[in-house]
């Protein structure tokens, strides 16, 4: 054995104790292993929820390089979320949202299973949400409490039949907090009422899912669904218009960063869906500190040609000195972008 | 500390597997996690492969340590995730010292709503010729309150070197800027002091700018004095989409529609295009939407400058170069000093002059060539007379950082 392979060897096993001599030290220890937390029944890959634990979905979720994803709440005993017509609800102190990644092995045929990737945790402690990864094992028994990220190689056949194959992402606990974040306070981002206004195949069957929480006594402050605002779903042109559909595939994919006190309002790029000011959505605006993001091009948004549009370039990018979102993203979102710039080619 | 010892040894021995770079990326984010309020940090010396971003958030009295600029080299070659290499947010007295980071995508160190962050003895730089596909900002302090800047370098950005934007209370002092776009850029930023620098061989030496459109609205209050400033006058490799951009090769300082700018007592040489430019936003000949926006410089004072030049032609490109060559046509003698003279009228009083509070000042500066272009009237009447701009300007504030018993 050569002298540099020796100090390679022992460089390892240093870096390997290191690795393992750090505990985690935590005002509210979270636990090691998913599974101590009890929000499923059974066996945990099946990712069945608890009587306490409500499934959920969104009408436009985050695009995350394809990757499905299953939702669930768990409120404490007894206590409701409190409805806002515009934001996130209001979650009690004590509440889980829970999120777990995951792929099918073939798009076209779930029967073949599926690979649980993460799942992230966000919990409403009393300073605040915080929010922790755990990183599912080989076996898919459990997953393991991870701060510092992750990469995994992933392979999948995706709807046309094509093998696709990359590295997955586990954002690192800072990186949570890129994305998760109102004025320095770590938020989450998607459950609110636009974006849960509309059905859930429950295992009783199916129901919109504001009236389900209101039943079940999840919701106060909303006694008519009717009344609450409703995000379309992107890809459904029944349930919205284009304008509706692009916007609110923006605001999901864009807006936790690019809102007032969000960590992209640097730029002063707003895409949430209030914004009514077209400058501030990038229309015809130049870009601040974008670097090779703005590439040759002007403007964020050129009407009627997205092709002009440093918002649709950075999107299509999976390069990180270029590429919108920064994080979470390996690869492109061809059929949300296509929408994008149909918004942007038709726009006046 | 003791595997800290065994990583330094590791580095330059061999190029290390996939999986042990994943290793170090790790345990380094893992660190900068686990770091307890008023710790210290270190890293050891040696060149560290890093694929990801490293990012320090909601912490407060931390100092991120190397062991000396060159020593400890944060590489990010290759990097497959993250839009910059160090990222710091949501932060209290930060303080990074004493490492170098290279060849990030993005930017190679930002921090963002920091109150109170030390860069010292820090070098950002793209280790290859410069080109449009490095990275846009070398030490990036954005929303930044008590910014230190001391004795960092910053090499080949394709933006800025060392910008600071939307931030206040800022000291930039003995640094090196060099092959950037722009070496030293203060940007919508209020209270800042630059001095004892020297900006060399970028394509703009030292920009002061407030732009639209952003959330902090109103720069100014910006002292750049004692500085050696020259030859700025690399070829612009600025994507184009970028306001640097639009800065000509040859640039010594350029103050572009802020306010309360003082230079003094600065050595301004051999920038081939222009020593100081005083322009408004409409000279970038970009569209305004934004009605909070003062697009005009105002209450700007050039005083007891050096100001040298080649005689050579203007040497900026595009429609910058062409205004140059056939409308102010002032051949191989370009003044150091150029006003655009864009008025804004609110501010004129009866003699057509602007009220004191706004006025351009130039005064006791050697070789004090000046130009006001005329901008406003399609460049017809350029005056060379800088008599109605002597006067004394603003004595602005400087930076002021009030925990400098921190930085040891």
């Amino acid at each position: 054995m050569r002298l540099y392979q020796l100090i390679r060897l022992t460089c390892l096993a240093g870096l390997l104790a290191a690795l393992l001599a750090s505990a985690i030290p935590q005002a509210t220890a979270p636990h090691e292993q998913l599974s101590a937390y009890g929000f499923f029944t059974g066996d945990i890959a099946r990712q069945l929820p608890a009587a306490d634990v409500t499934p959920y979905q969104l009408n436009t979720p985050l695009f995350s390089d394809y990757a499905e994803k299953l939702r669930f709440v768990r409120l404490p005993p007894g206590t409701k979320a409190t409805y806002n017509s515009d934001s996130v609800f209001s979650f009690p102190v004590g509440t889980t949202l829970i999120k777990t990644f995951y792929y099918p092995h073939d798009f076209r045929d779930p029967s073949k299973g599926r690979r649980l990737m993460e799942t992230r945790l966000l919990i409403h402690e009393a300073n605040g949400w915080k929010a922790w990864t755990y990183i599912w094992n080989a076996e898919q028994t459990d997953a393991y409490l991870e701060v510092a990220g992750d990469k995994q190689p992933v392979q999948f056949v995706d709807p046309k039949g094509k093998t696709v194959s990359f590295d997955y992402i586990v954002p690192n606990q800072n990186q949570c907090k890129g994305c998760h974040n109102t004025y320095e306070v770590l938020t989450p981002i998607g459950p609110g009422a636009r974006q849960l206004n509309g059905d859930f195949a429950y295992a009783r069957g199916k129901e919109n899912q504001l009236q389900h929480w209101i039943k079940a006594g999840l919701l106060s402050g909303l006694d008519d669904v009717s009344r609450a605002p409703k995000a379309p779903v992107w890809n459904d042109p029944q349930s919205g218009t284009l304008e509706a559909r692009a916007r609110t595939w923006l605001d999901i994919n864009c807006a936790h960063c690019h809102k007032p006190g969000g960590p992209a309002s640097t730029s002063g790029l707003f895409l949430q869906i209030a914004e009514k000011d077209p400058t501030k959505m990038g229309v015809m605006k130049t870009p601040v500190a974008a670097g090779r993001g703005a590439a040759n091009l002007l403007y964020d948004i050129v009407p009627g040609h997205p092709d002009q549009s440093i918002l649709v370039y950075r999107m299509l990018s999976t390069d990180p000195g270029i590429m919108m979102p920064e994080l979470s993203r390996k690869l492109t979102h061809h059929e949300g972008i296509a929408l994008v710039q149909e918004w942007i080619k038709k726009m006046k | 500390m003791r595997y800290f010892l065994l990583i330094g040894l590791c580095i330059g021995s061999t190029s290390f597997s996939a999986t042990a770079q994943q290793d170090i990326q790790k345990k380094l984010q893992r660190q900068l996690i686990l770091a307890e309020d008023g710790s210290t940090v270190e890293f050891p010396a040696g060149t560290f492969q890093l694929s990801s971003t490293l990012s320090l958030e909601g912490k407060k009295k931390v100092i991120l340590k190397g062991a000396g600029m060159d020593k400890t080299i944060l590489s990010f070659k290759g990097q497959t995730e993250g839009a910059e290499g160090l990222r710091v947010s949501n932060a209290e007295q930060i303080i990074i010292r004493d490492l170098t980071v290279q060849d990030t995508k993005g930017d190679a160190i930002k921090t963002m709503q920091v109150s109170g962050i030390s860069f010292l003895n820090v070098k950002t730089e793209w280790t290859g010729p410069p080109s449009k596909d490095n990275g846009a900002y070398g030490l990036y302090p954005v929303q930044c309150k008590q910014v230190l800047i001391d004795s960092c370098v910053a090499i080949g950005a394709s933006d800025a070197g060392i910008y600071v934007g939307q931030s206040r209370d800022i000291i930039v002092r003995n640094c090196l800027a060099r092959h950037n776009v722009a070496g030293i850029e203060i940007e919508n930023s209020l209270h800042a002091a630059v001095y004892h620098n020297e900006a060399t061989e970028n394509t703009g030496g030292v920009l002061v700018f407030d732009l639209p459109d952003l959330v902090e609205k109103k720069g100014g209050h910006v002292k750049v004095y004692e500085n050696n400033i020259h030859h700025n006058n690399l070829p612009n490799f600025a994507p184009k989409g970028n306001i640097v951009a639009q800065v000509p090769e040859g640039t010594g300082v350029m103050i572009l529609a802020t306010n309360n700018v003082e230079l003094y007592n600065n050595k301004i040489h051999y920038n081939n295009s222009v020593g100081t430019a005083v322009i408004s936003y409409y000279m970038t000949e970009k569209p305004i939407k934004d009605s909070l926006y003062t697009p005009y410089p105002a209450a700007i004072s050039i005083h007891n400058n050096d100001y040298l030049r080649e005689a050579v032609k203007f040497q900026g490109k595009g429609r910058m170069g062409l205004l140059f060559r056939f409308k102010l046509r002032f051949g191989k003698k370009v003044p150091h000093i150029l006003y655009d003279g864009i008025l804004n009228e609110q501010w004129v009083d009866s003699n057509g002059q602007y009220k004191p509070a706004y006025r351009i000042c130039i005064s006791g500066n050697n070789n004090e060539s000046f130009a006001n272009m005329d901008a406003a009237n399609k460049f017809r009447n350029v005056s060379r007379n800088v008599a109605p701009y002597h006067c004394n300007g603003p004595q602005t504030e400087a930076g002021k950082l009030s925990y400098q018993a921190l930085v040891k």
